[in-house]
């Protein structure tokens, strides 16, 4: 049981991602940040996406919920109301996230809801070989593209930021220590926290390599760059469309009261321990 | 009092119609009548014609008839309208209208300068007390109980308003004398016909709060919205959570979120908001969450007729989602029936970790029934299918979906120490890991479906109603049956009719609806809908078919003496 190290997160069954993929470096990451929290497998519940990313809920051993594509939000919002002594993360992709499910995204950005949404942005619907997404850049040949894609992608950061999300972070999947760091101060922050994190998906995206990565990624210097500011955040985070480099670091973080907070029926007890007896509520004329 | 007395108040919308027509149905409960309010009101703020109907008898009454005796009419839409209502006999009250006498033949026509004696009461708002001060003089009642009812609904805005109301229902009273119109109502000794006045919406969210439902998700939608409101208002003096998403994916997805932690937890919406939850109607299935989801029909497809009633969901709701698995559904008839099913429906859904749907349409979610003796304590809160800290640590192996002999597994939840698990989506293994094996697979939907038998032995049976061996047996579900009892009581001297009313539709009561339609010797179907979905629904389960069905999709419930036409063509 009582295991010293992020391995306690790890289940009896082993990742059947592609050697080489992103998913194992976000994997590493995020337990390592749980373990660095002192949370315990129960005390963390993950709402998974379905694909790869959503594959990780049979590989990390904590509470998961996997659920549909593009709704793992709406049960860790619900989780979270229920037991507000969970630390509950949203874990998908850039499908669900920016694609089938963004409206959930938007919202719970703007209720501040405290929980941490992890995007694993790999540009591709990979599960199914590939297809574009509403990340994958344009010109882009996938299947579902031969002649290129023609639609401008959509900026997930910048997406979050003007939908109120009061922490924004951009993460790398092969820059573990750092993103260990990012999905720490995630969880930690009170409020809607998103990391999008960038990950080469080495079966169906061949432009977007860990080379190419490496090459256009830099870390935001915390001594230069102070994350309190939205304008300044949302020009770094239109950084690469108008020089090609890819900051990545926290981009926003703010301190606003969570929507919970706000709520008086939510202080003391969580929901799911309040007395359901002993109500009679009905009016008489 | 023998004879029921059918008022209408009509005008436009933004008149106050609905308001002052439950200020009239409370009294008249008060004074010791049985009342049942209907209202129809289009899909607009302003404008538009709205009534409220209120049907006050002795005995009880459940439904909204055709025919009425007193027609308030603010405006002269509402006399063009409904003119061919009027009973002989009847009244119309109006202000200033320029109506032709020689239409009206037996019809007592009351001009009644209602905005003139508001004003002279205070303020031209108060013209509905007017009328409905007028009314009471009809009646044959004083003003006692009535402006006691102004106290009450109107004793926040403060003394002054009432005290305006109460002199513009007392104009309204004495003006009216000289029109020297026959009582209609004998004075009652005042002992009140029962304790509440609700709508099913109504009765719905105090059931809710009633069974410990902590968390509420909901998308605005008529008809259902009204349950929000309710709850909203009364969140924090009952200590629940009422949260307004983006759209009803989101609510559905939330709501089940909360459950699969612990919270007694419900959406609730209409037929297009249920489209949209669908999706994950199955999610709940397959991870075994308990959910309950109120439905509050409305006439469809699409858009249809947003304010209007229709049954046309039944079939909808039954297969909703892709797959297959097991769900309750239950259709209250009237507001009390809502008030304890309601509550069923979240014990249910707890014991057998499973969707329940409730449904209701339009006509139940916004008329007023009466509820007498209503026993708040009578339906106990069952928490079921949890597992202790100690029962966890005490065992090597959690499994989440143990394969069971009745298919119902325990719940540890998120945040109990020993009992980390996936609630997965996808087929699993007892564990809940991810599992495409034939054998789990084949197993897994077997359990599910496992608790089908303890499904049917705790659901109530249909009831009948009336005699068991009756020339004609009427079929319906749901809302149909205020109007079928109260034709029925208005038959019953000559003709002999029983009646078989579906509640708990699904699964559904093979058994005993076979049984009573069997033994009948002829029987009708009656269904607000197109198709006769119940209809076709009991020939899919029990090979009956009932070749009688009489049908209505316009919009508008059954009226009582469609109904009493309906039986006579067959008796």
């Amino acid at each position: 049981m009582a295991v010293a190290s992020a391995a306690k997160f790890n289940t009896s069954i082993s990742p059947t991602w592609c050697p080489g993929c992103g998913n194992y470096g976000i994997w590493a990451a995020l337990k390592q940040a749980l373990f660095e929290l002192n949370l315990e497998p129960h005390q963390v519940l993950i709402s998974y996406d379905i694909g790869c990313c959503g594959n990780g809920a049979n590989f990390t051993r904590t509470y998961a919920f996997h659920s549909l594509h593009g709704r793992a939000i709406p049960p860790a919002v619900g989780a979270k109301l229920g037991n507000k002594n969970l630390a509950v993360i949203a874990v998908i992709g850039d499908g669900g996230a920016y694609g089938e499910g963004i409206q959930h995204l938007i919202h719970s950005a703007r209720y501040n809801v405290d929980i941490t949404v992890l995007v694993h942005n790999n540009q591709r619907f990979s599960l199914t070989t590939g297809q574009a997404t509403a990340t994958t850049p344009q010109k882009t040949v996938t299947l579902t593209t031969p002649f290129g894609e023609i639609k401008k992608p959509i900026n997930p950061l910048l997406l979050s930021l003007d939908s109120g999300a009061s922490f924004v972070a951009r993460g790398f999947a092969n820059d573990g220590k750092h993103l260990t760091e990012l999905i720490k101060a995630a969880v930690n922050h009170k409020g809607f926290s998103h990391v999008d994190i960038l990950q080469p998906c080495v079966s169906f995206n061949k432009e977007n390599t860990n080379e190419w990565y490496q090459n256009v990624i830099y870390k935001l210097d915390s001594h230069k760059y102070k994350a309190d500011d939205l304008i300044r955040a949302r020009e770094k985070a239109e950084e690469f469309d108008k020089n090609g480099k890819m900051p990545i670091g926290i981009f926003y973080q703010a301190e606003r009261q969570t929507y919970e907070s706000q709520i008086p029926q939510l202080a003391g007890e969580p929901l799911y321990k309040k007395s359901l007896q002993g109500v009679n509520c009905l009016v008489k004329l | 009092m023998d004879k029921e007395v059918a008022i209408k108040i009509g005008g436009e919308a933004g008149f106050g119609i609905k308001v002052s027509g439950l200020i009239l149905g409370k009294t008249l409960f008060s004074a010791g009548f049985k009342v049942f309010g209907y209202s129809e009101y289009p899909s607009l703020i302003r404008g538009g014609h709205n009534t409220y109907q209120l049907n006050i008898a002795k005995n009880d009454v459940l439904s909204v008839t055709k025919k009425i005796d007193i027609l308030v009419a603010l405006n002269l839409e509402t006399v063009e309208l409904h003119k061919e209502e009027l009973n002989s006999g009847a009244v119309i009250i109006f202000d200033g209208l320029k109506l032709d006498k020689s239409d009206f033949s037996g019809v007592n026509l009351v001009d009644l300068p209602l905005t003139d004696l508001a004003e002279s009461a205070g303020g031209a708002l108060t013209r509905n007390i007017v009328a409905l001060g007028a009314v009471m003089n009809i009646l044959g009642m004083d003003l006692q109980l009535f402006n006691q009812e102004l106290e009450h609904e109107f004793g926040d805005k403060g003394a002054k308003v009432v005290t305006m109301d109460k002199k513009a229902a007392q104009l309204g009273y004495d003006y009216i004398k000289k029109f020297k119109i026959g009582a209609y109502l004998k004075k009652e000794d005042g002992s009140k016909a029962g304790d509440y006045i609700m709508t099913a919406n109504e009765a719905t969210a105090q059931g809710m709060i009633q069974a410990g439902c902590k968390l509420y998700v909901a998308y605005p939608m008529t008809p259902a919205t009204s349950i929000m409101h309710i709850l909203s208002a009364k969140q924090r003096a009952y200590d629940l959570v009422v949260h307004q998403t983006e759209d009803e994916i989101s609510a559905i997805g939330t709501a089940i979120g909360a459950a699969a932690v612990g919270v007694r937890a419900a959406t609730g919406t209409s037929g297009g908001g249920f489209a949209l939850m669908v999706e994950s109607l199955g999610l709940a299935a397959m991870t075994e969450i308990p959910l309950v989801i109120i439905e509050s029909q409305r006439t469809a497809p699409a858009t249809g007729l947003p304010t209007w009633t229709e049954q046309g969901d039944l079939q909808f709701m039954i297969r909703a989602a892709h797959g297959e698995f097991p769900r309750f559904i239950i259709a209250p008839g009237d507001a009390a029936e809502a008030f304890y099913m309601i509550q069923e429906a979240f014990n249910l859904a707890e014991k057998f970790q499973l969707p329940v749907i409730f449904l209701l349409d339009k006509l139940l979610s916004e008329s007023d029934f009466m509820l007498g003796d209503i026993d708040p304590d009578k339906i106990k809160i069952k928490r079921e299918g949890f597992i202790n800290d100690d029962e966890l640590e005490g065992m090597r192996d959690y499994k989440r979906y143990e394969l069971t002999k009745n298919g119902i597994s325990k719940r540890a939840l998120p945040g109990q120490l020993a009992g980390v698990h996936v609630i997965n989506s996808d087929e699993h293994d007892e564990y809940g890991y991810s599992t495409e094996a034939s054998d789990m697979r084949t197993k897994m939907m077997d359990k599910r479906f496992k608790k089908l038998e303890q499904m049917m032995a705790d659901m109530p049976e249909p009831q009948l109603y009336g005699q068991r061996n009756a020339d004609l047996t009427i079929v319906a579900w749901g809302s149909v049956k205020g109007a079928v009892i109260d034709a029925m009581r208005e038959v019953e001297d000559k003709r002999s009719v029983n009646f078989l009313h579906l509640t708990y539709i699904w699964p559904f009561p093979a058994k005993r609806v076979k049984k009573v339609l069997e033994n009948a010797k002829n029987v009708l179907l009656v269904e607000n809908n197109k198709t006769g979905q119940l209809g076709d629904l009991i020939r899919q389960e029990t090979g009956f078919e009932i070749k009688n069905r009489f049908l209505k999709y316009d919009g508008r419930p059954f009226f009582r003496e469609e109904i009493i036409k309906e039986i006579k063509k067959y008796i």
